[in-house]
This record gives structure tokens, C-alpha cells and sequence, in this order.
């Protein structure tokens, strides 16, 4: 009896824990609106991560990875949303084999996100967040209870991100346009979100440093056309417009209406619509135009970047988008970091400081990188990119 | 002026006036199609957005079949029409089906049982657009000719357009509405309507069909948004799924402002509502444009709790 007893319970043991020795299932998520317009950028997102995993047979160390793709947007709202984010982020976080949650995509979302994780001690790592505020104190357009108020109870800094934040978008923007030359001056236009608006305020400011002349600033939110704004901009005597968006959020469209409402308006706008989407929405008024982007758009891509793009394509068939690429980096960075973490990789404390801590990562975007201590990465380099033939064509590096 | 309207000038207030009076001719025919059933049984139709939605999907369907899912020029206008009689039927007799399926039979229950029931409709139409042309904005073909009238006219380079999209939109939302109101003023089913709208019992008491007429009721609605859609397709150039919602949402606005149950004033709250809004954006910038809008429906109702041109109605259980 007593042996048969034993006998159980060892096959209990060894059915939880196949392979022992601190092997079993660790499990990382993401969490990108994978609804909406935005789907076209996001479903490539999660090719590469897939990408990543696969290539490393999904296993590291005696433990293998289990992958699942949440989608933090709705149907209702075709764009991310608060309740389902947050859904998301519990959900992670009760799962005790989530050690990694890779995301988010827009910056309102993180705001949510982040202080969730971070009392559970999880990692999280966003391929393309650029609001400043959710990592660095004092930015441009940021408030003064940022970040800490994303660190609830002082827990310790679990988010970090691949691509640089806006406080420098922003501010290579205005000089870009400076450079490019303003004779009229120019409207700054935002979407009335979190990262839109304080994108908009990073322009804004450098832009004043740099004495180019303002002609109007407003929030420009989703809408089914925006004629009257345009007759606005146009009336305003502006020649630039710079608009801080989402493609979600109609910014394809607000383009359409400016150029018909005053064919010579040049416009400037930024990571947040560099997808395929945005070119359909604007149709021929999106050429010409200037979009800048913490990276360097696909076509431009030498080195380490084009062997693995060429990689992506003869996987998945189309050209990566411009965030695919950090989310293939993310996931790398997450494998290296769970590597490192050798047996004790289903730690949600051990994954997220060796996450952090990355030092000189070598990954595949043709240059070595870290973290700072505050989660961001120590790449500066944006891309000017001009929209010629419906695509992005890199035009110039950006400082 | 500039006390009023910080943001505007002369030229920008009478181009926006322009703008809002074709925003809100689109908002007013969908507007109809809400006031027409609340007159008549008063149900809510919430599904009537979502309907009008359909009817871009299916005016999208037809210009497709036909060959013109590109901007094409000159424009097609036979196609044109084709997609027009497509969509309007589309929308009218799905409008009947449903009337006949999800609200005929709830017609004596308490009035909370057929709202609901078009809470449901409304899902239906959402989720089958939804699973018809997936979850992203559409891109609608630029067909109608760039004309100016304002600058052929008078020569002149201004930020007042009327062009062809406008007129477009205006040439087809006036006669509609005023074959509308002829129909109801002047036919033999129009005096019927006005009848079951007064008094259903003593109606059917008068050998009037309650049910055909109610029916008819439902098509006239779906005619209209039908031709809504094509409308908005071609004047705002965008549709998605979720187009319904905000649609219906200023729609149904429009109706209670001018008085729920009164087609004159559905028509005169689109227009108001659609100026409003422009005038809301040039004066003081496009993040307002919402509190703008329902801050003046506050106000009406608080003072005129009927609506602009409602009729004060004993309640009916």
C-alpha cells in the first residue's frame, strides 16, 4: 500500500516536471492590437517573435517555451483599449508560467500595463513604445509624476524597450523640417492620445528652440473626414504640417483632406503611421511626404537587418513592416535573458533583472546595443523616410 | 466675431458652413430612418446605424463587381446608380426582414422587449460585417469628378468649395427627403402612416393594414440609409465595420434634437448637428467638436425637452 502510494506520487512529480532538474514549460506573451488597422503591422510583430522561438526550437536551457499572441484591442473600438490591455496583463500575471510579456504597441497601453507587471515582478519588453514619459523623468510633454507613478510602491523597473523614445523623434523632427525649409510655418496637429500629444509637445518644443514659426496647434481626433480642419490649416498660412498620430486614428485621411484643401501643404509625421495602411488611406496626397522612425525602414537595410529580412521574406512572403524587426530584437533579447538565467529562467525576478541588465546585445539590427538603467536602448539613430512609389524610402539618418 | 469665434475668419466660417451643411445632409437621412420608426411604433431602431453600414458594404460589393474598386475618371455613373438601387433595396428589405422577424411579434410586449431586441439586430449587422470584410477600415474608390463650382463660377482661389462631392451629397439628400415628405403627405399609405402614427387601434379599426403599413414604414427607412451609404462612401471615402455605431450614434442624436418622431425635424437636427460641428472645429479646434455637439443637445432638452420641433405626446404604455 505504501509503496503503491509512493509510486503515485513520484508519477505526479514526474508528469508535473518532465525532463527535472528545473526543466518544464515557461510561457511568454505578447500583447498588440491585433485588431484594427493597425493588424497589418502587428500580425508581422508576431511573425518575428514566432520567428525567434522557432529558430530556437522553442527550447532554452532544459525548458521549453510556450508562445501565445493576445490581442489588446476590440472590435468596438478598432484600436487598443484600456480593459482589455489590463485583461491581458492579469491574465499574464496570474498564469504563474508567464515569465516575459512582450509589448505593448502603443504607449497608452504600457501606461496601463506596466504598473501591473511590475508588482508581480514581470518582465516587459515593448518593440515599440516611444512615449518618454514611461521611462525618463522630466522629457518634453511629459508630467512631473513620471514615470514613478508606472513604479507603484517603488517596485523595481521591469519595462524596457528596443527602440529609442520620442524625446528624440520629436526633436530630429523639427530639425529635419527646419533643415527641409519653413516659409509659412507650421500647424502641429495630434490625435488627442497619450503618445500623440506628447510627441506633438516634443515637436512643439524643439521647435520654438529652433525658431520655426508656429501656425496653429490642435488636437485632431478620429473622425470620418476632417475638411473643416483642413480649410483651417490651410487659412493658417502654414506650408508644413506636422501631424503626431495613428494610422488608426484616421491619420491617413486627415492627410487626404490637408492636401485637398491646399494642394502645396508639405507633411511631416511619425512612427505611429509608418504602416502600409497609412499609404491606402491617403492614397496619391501620401507622396512626397516626410514620416521619421527610430530605425531604418526595410528597404534600407544592409548587413545583420538584411539577411534577416531577407530570412522573414522567404518565411512569412511580405516585406517586413518597420516595427518587425524590433520584434523579433524583443524576443532575442528575451531568449539571451532567459539563457542567462540558466536554471532558475522560470523565475519571474531572475528573467526580468537579467532582461534589463542586457549589456552590448548583439542582435540583428547591425549594432551592439544596452539598456540603460532606466530601460531604454542606447541606439539613437532615427530614419528620415520620404513616402515615393507608396513605400518608404529611407532618405537620410537623423541626430 | 472674434469674441465668438476665436479661430475663425470670415471666409473659414462660411467655408465650414459649407462643409457642415454636407456633413449634416448625410447625418439628416439616416436621422429620418430613426424618427419614421419611433413615429410609428416608437422603437428605438438601434440597429438602423448598423444598417446604413451594411448598405456601404454593399454599395463597395457592387462597384467592385463591376470593375470600379479604383479611382476611376470620368466617373461611372451608370455604375453609380446601379450601386445606389443596390444598396437602397439592400437596406430596405433587410430593414423589413427584421422588422418582421425580430420586432412584429414583440409589438404588444412591454417596450423594453423589442429595444432590446434591436440591441440584438444591431450585434447581428456589426459581427456579420465584421466576418464580411474583416475588422480594418475600407478605403471607398474616388469615382466623382474634382470640380469646383465655387471657383468655376467665380474664378476666384478661396477656401469656400462646393464641389462635386458636395453637390453630390446635397443634389441627392434634398430630393430624397422631399420625395419622402410628398410620399407622406400625399399618398393613400402616407395617410395611413400619419394615421397608425396617431392612433394604431383606431387605425386597424378603420380597415387600415396595420402591418403592411408598418412594413412600408421600415422600407422608406432602409431606402434612405441605403443611399446614406453610398453617400458616405463616396464623400467621405472610408468605411468600417464599426461605422454604425458613431453613425447611429450622431443619427439618433439628430432625431432626438429635433424631435423624436417628426421627419421634418430629424432633417433639421442632421443639418444643425452637421453645422454645429464644423462651426464647433473652426472656432475652437477639432478636440471639441464632441463637447460642442451634445452640450447643445443638453441645452435643447433641458428647455425644450420635446425636441426642437416635437409635439408634446401623452405617454403611451
Amino acid at each position: 500500500m505504501l509503496i503503491a502510494l509512493a509510486l503515485v506520487a513520484s508519477a505526479c512529480a514526474g508528469g508535473g516536471l518532465p525532463g527535472g532538474g528545473g526543466g518544464g514549460t515557461i510561457k511568454i506573451v505578447s500583447s498588440l492590437p491585433m485588431t484594427g488597422a493597425s493588424l497589418a503591422q502587428t500580425q508581422t510583430i508576431v511573425n518575428a517573435i514566432k520567428m525567434a522561438f522557432e529558430e530556437a526550437n522553442y527550447k532554452v536551457g532544459n525548458f521549453t517555451i510556450e508562445f501565445e499572441a493576445l490581442d489588446d484591442a476590440t472590435p468596438a473600438r478598432q484600436n487598443w483599449d484600456t480593459a482589455k490591455e489590463a485583461e491581458n496583463a492579469r491574465k499574464a500575471v496570474d498564469d504563474q508560467r508567464v515569465v516575459a510579456y512582450i509589448g505593448t504597441y502603443n504607449s497608452g497601453a504600457a501606461a496601463v500595463s506596466i504598473p501591473i507587471l511590475c508588482q508581480a515582478n514581470l518582465a516587459m519588453i515593448s518593440p515599440a513604445n516611444t512615449y518618454p514619459g514611461l521611462t525618463k523623468k522630466g522629457a518634453p510633454g511629459t508630467e512631473p509624476s513620471e514615470p514613478d507613478k508606472y513604479y507603484p510602491g517603488g517596485c523595481k523597473r521591469n519595462y524596457s524597450r528596443v527602440v529609442p523614445a520620442d524625446d528624440l523623434q520629436g526633436a530630429v523632427g523639427a530639425r529635419w523640417m527646419k533643415e527641409l525649409g519653413v516659409t509659412g510655418g507650421v500647424y502641429i496637429l495630434h490625435d488627442n492620445e497619450l503618445y500623440g500629444k506628447g510627441l506633438a509637445d516634443v515637436f512643439r518644443a524643439e521647435a520654438q528652440k529652433q525658431g520655426l514659426k508656429e501656425s496653429g496647434y490642435e488636437g485632431a481626433p478620429k473622425a470620418d473626414n476632417f475638411r473643416t480642419l483642413a480649410n483651417k490649416v490651410a487659412a493658417s498660412g502654414a506650408d508644413w504640417v506636422y501631424y503626431s498620430g495613428l494610422t488608426a486614428n484616421n491619420g491617413g485621411f486627415l492627410l487626404r483632406d490637408l492636401k485637398a484643401a491646399k494642394a502645396s501643404l508639405k507633411f511631416m509625421s511619425v512612427d505611429g503611421v509608418a504602416e502600409t495602411e497609412f499609404l491606402n488611406q491617403a492614397g496619391a496626397s501620401a507622396e512626397g511626404q516626410y514620416i521619421t522612425f527610430g530605425g531604418i525602414p526595410a528597404s534600407a537595410y544592409t548587413g545583420a537587418p538584411k539577411a534577416w529580412a531577407d530570412k522573414y521574406k522567404a518565411k512569412y512572403g511580405g516585406t517586413p513592416e518597420v516595427y518587425t524587426i524590433y520584434g523579433y530584437e524583443s524576443a532575442k533579447v528575451v531568449l539571451a535573458a532567459l539563457q542567462k538565467a540558466g536554471a532558475k529562467a522560470n523565475d519571474r525576478a531572475t528573467v526580468r533583472d537579467a532582461i534589463m541588465g542586457t549589456k552590448d546585445f548583439e542582435g540583428v539590427l547591425g549594432q551592439k546595443w544596452s539598456f540603460n538603467a532606466e530601460g531604454d536602448t542606447t541606439i539613437t539613430t532615427m530614419a528620415g523616410m520620404i513616402i515615393k512609389n507608396k513605400d518608404f524610402t529611407f532618405s537620410k539618418e537623423l541626430k | 466675431m472674434q469674441a465668438v469665434c476665436p479661430g475663425g475668419s470670415g471666409e473659414l466660417i462660411a467655408a465650414g458652413l459649407v462643409i457642415g451643411l454636407t456633413n449634416g445632409a448625410l447625418i439628416a437621412l439616416i436621422a429620418i430612418g430613426y424618427t419614421l420608426v419611433y413615429g410609428i411604433i416608437e422603437l428605438i431602431n438601434f440597429s438602423h446605424g448598423d444598417l446604413f453600414m451594411l448598405g456601404t458594404f454593399v454599395a463597395l460589393t457592387v462597384l467592385a463587381v463591376l470593375g470600379f474598386d479604383q479611382a476611376t475618371s470620368p466617373t461611372p455613373w451608370l455604375a453609380l446608380v446601379v450601386a445606389l438601387v443596390a444598396a437602397m433595396l439592400f437596406c430596405g428589405i433587410l430593414n423589413v426582414l427584421a422588422e418582421r422577424i425580430a420586432y412584429r411579434r414583440l409589438r404588444n410586449a412591454p417596450r423594453l422587449a423589442p429595444l432590446i431586441s434591436a440591441i440584438g439586430v444591431s450585434f447581428i449587422y456589426i459581427n456579420l460585417g465584421l466576418f464580411w470584410r474583416g475588422p480594418s477600415p475600407i478605403t471607398f474608390p474616388d469615382l466623382l469628378p474634382n470640380f469646383d463650382f465655387v471657383k468655376a463660377i467665380t474664378g476666384a482661389e478661396t477656401l469656400i468649395r462646393f464641389n462635386a462631392r458636395d453637390a453630390f451629397v446635397i443634389g441627392m439628400a434634398v430630393p430624397l427627403m422631399l420625395a419622402l415628405a410628398w410620399v407622406i403627405k400625399n399618398t393613400k399609405m402616407g395617410k395611413a402612416m400619419r394615421a397608425v402614427a396617431q392612433d394604431r387601434e383606431a387605425a386597424l379599426q378603420m380597415g387600415v393594414d396595420v402591418d403592411r403599413v408598418i412594413s412600408f414604414t421600415f422600407l422608406l427607412g432602409g431606402l434612405l440609409a441605403g443611399a446614406a451609404a453610398l453617400m458616405h462612401g463616396l464623400y467621405n471615402g472610408n468605411t468600417v465595420f464599426t461605422l454604425g455605431f458613431t453613425a447611429g450614434l450622431k443619427a439618433f442624436t439628430a432625431a432626438v434634437l429635433g424631435g423624436i418622431g417628426n421627419v421634418t425635424g430629424a432633417a433639421l437636427g442632421g443639418v444643425l448637428l452637421g453645422l454645429l460641428g464644423a462651426m464647433t472645429v473652426t472656432c475652437y479646434g477639432g478636440e471639441w467638436e464632441n463637447v460642442g455637439v451634445f452640450s447643445l443637445l443638453v441645452l435643447i432638452l433641458v428647455f425644450r425637452p420635446t425636441g426642437l420641433l416635437g409635439e408634446q405626446t401623452p405617454e403611451r404604455a
